[in-house]
């Protein structure tokens, strides 16, 4: 897979810095997030958890997407934190839907503003949590990949089933533990491998597919932008920790979402129109042990979980960055 | 017990999440110091809550009103800028 050499954000910064200072240490990071739009369109005030990943990936996409925008939403924490009538936090137009019919009304959408003409001024962006994602949305998504609006689907993903208290999705990660995968003397947690949703949308063929991680927020927030520039339909999935969910303090949500980037447990790419490539390479591979370790939902597991968990991204890791 | 409201209603009604101020849930505030400050913007960028305000170069605050006390700020500053300290209420 071609690594990226052009991309205009904090990765680049990374990959090229000899001092190897971090992030926010790095000039050109500091240079670059001077440009990020100081518009708010996700307002204060929502109900989301202290620290919640999610709710940052939506004050980032928005920030990316400025507000000629449409936001549809199925139901989830996302919707619940944000809308609890008479208030609402979304300074743009929105529409909360069932929980598994967003990219559905998200076409009707899309065929409406082209009916009025004004396709050209308003986008449609659909955002939906991994169960309303993966699971239950999965069949109205494919619909709308395979007609081909022109709508970009943010998937966030907390890796379970939050809003309703914990349960497992089809994105939860091998060895979790939920209150539907849970770990005891019979279980070791979640005995399923995450379902590789960007993989899965991809073989839709559609002109944009990106992976995201709310700890490397320049490079999120130019996908979201690229994805709402291309014609048709675009997806990305947006890494997204939940301090309650997985069990860890508040404070390390950007922590954990760089940490499973550097550990190799989530990949940060994108498929233009069907061209792979990589958009941040770990200077230093982690051991996975330190990002597992991190959290309540994986502390159960024994070394031969985590010595299998480590071999299946040994395997990706070398298919991936050295091939 | 229910009553049919008109979509008028329904609007007029209608406000920002603004109204309710989040800053109750807090423990643990920020403090910076604006000496160690590099103006990095880390704070401003990560924070969920779009609560840290930026008043000048390298000068950054908090909007109490609105932080939860999360402490992601202090986590991700470079520089240890900022600490979270118990609030007396
Ligand atoms: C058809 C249907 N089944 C179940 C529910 C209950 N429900 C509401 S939100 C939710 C979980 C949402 O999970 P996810 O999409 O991952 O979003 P998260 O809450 O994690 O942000 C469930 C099961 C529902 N609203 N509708
Ligand atoms: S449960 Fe998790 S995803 Fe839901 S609001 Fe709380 S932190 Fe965010
Ligand atoms: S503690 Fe959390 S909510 Fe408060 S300013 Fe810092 S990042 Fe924002
Ligand atoms: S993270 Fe720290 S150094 Fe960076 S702008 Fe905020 S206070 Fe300043
Ligand atoms: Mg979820």
């Amino acid at each position: 897979m071609e690594v990226a050499a052009d991309i205009p954000s904090y990765v680049k910064c990374r990959k090229v810095c000899k001092a190897k200072l971090s992030a926010n240490r790095c000039f050109k990071f500091r240079k670059l997030l001077k440009k990020v739009s100081e518009e708010e369109l996700f307002s204060k005030g929502h109900r989301a958890c202290s620290g919640c990943g999610a709710a940052l990936a939506l004050r980032l996409a928005l920030k990316a997407a400025g507000k000629n925008v449409i936001v549809v939403q199925p139901t989830g924490c996302m919707e619940v934190v944000s809308t609890p009538y008479p208030e609402t936090s979304w300074k743009v137009p929105y529409i909360h839907v069932a929980f598994e019919n967003a990219a559905a009304v998200a076409s009707g959408v899309e065929a409406a503003l082209k009916a009025l003409g004004k396709k050209d001024r308003v986008k449609v962006l659909a955002i939906g949590g991994d169960g309303g994602t993966v699971d239950i949305g999965f069949q109205a998504l494919s619909g709308m990949l395979e007609r081909g609006h022109d709508v970009v689907y943010i998937c966030y993903d907390n890796e379970a089933y939050m809003n309703t208290g914990v349960q497992r999705s089809g994105s939860t990660p091998l060895g979790a533990a939920t209150t539907t995968s849970p770990a005891g003397k019979v279980s070791f947690g979640e005995d399923r491998p995450k379902k590789d949703m960007p993989r899965i949308v991809a073989a839709h063929n559609i002109p944009y597919v990106a992976t995201a991680s709310v700890a490397f927020p320049l490079d999120y927030m130019e996908k979201v932008r690229k994805a709402l520039e291309v014609k048709g339909p675009a997806y990305i999935h947006v890494l997204a920790p939940c301090p309650p969910g997985w069990g860890y303090d508040s404070a390390k949500t950007i922590e954990l979402a760089r940490l499973a980037v550097d550990t190799g447990m989530w990949i940060l790419y994108e498929i233009e129109n069907g061209k792979e490539r990589i958009t941040y390479k770990p200077t230093v591979k982690k051991p996975v042990e330190e990002y597992l370790r991190a959290q309540k939902r994986f502390r159960h597991l024994s070394k031969d979980i985590i010595q299998r968990i480590q071999e299946e991204i040994d395997k990706r890791w070398k298919e991936i960055f050295e091939s | 017990m229910f009553k049919a409201l008109r979509l008028e209603e329904i609007y007029e009604k209608m406000v920002s999440s603004e109204e309710y101020k989040t800053g109750g849930w807090r423990t643990f505030k920020p403090v910076f110091d604006k000496e160690k400050c590099i103006d990095c913007g880390s704070c401003w960028i990560y924070c969920p809550e779009n609560s840290i305000i930026k008043k000048g170069k390298a000068d950054y605050d908090v909007d109490l009103e609105f932080c939860k006390g999360c402490g992601i700020c202090a986590n991700e500053c470079p520089t240890e800028a900022i600490k979270m300290v118990l609030e007396e209420k």
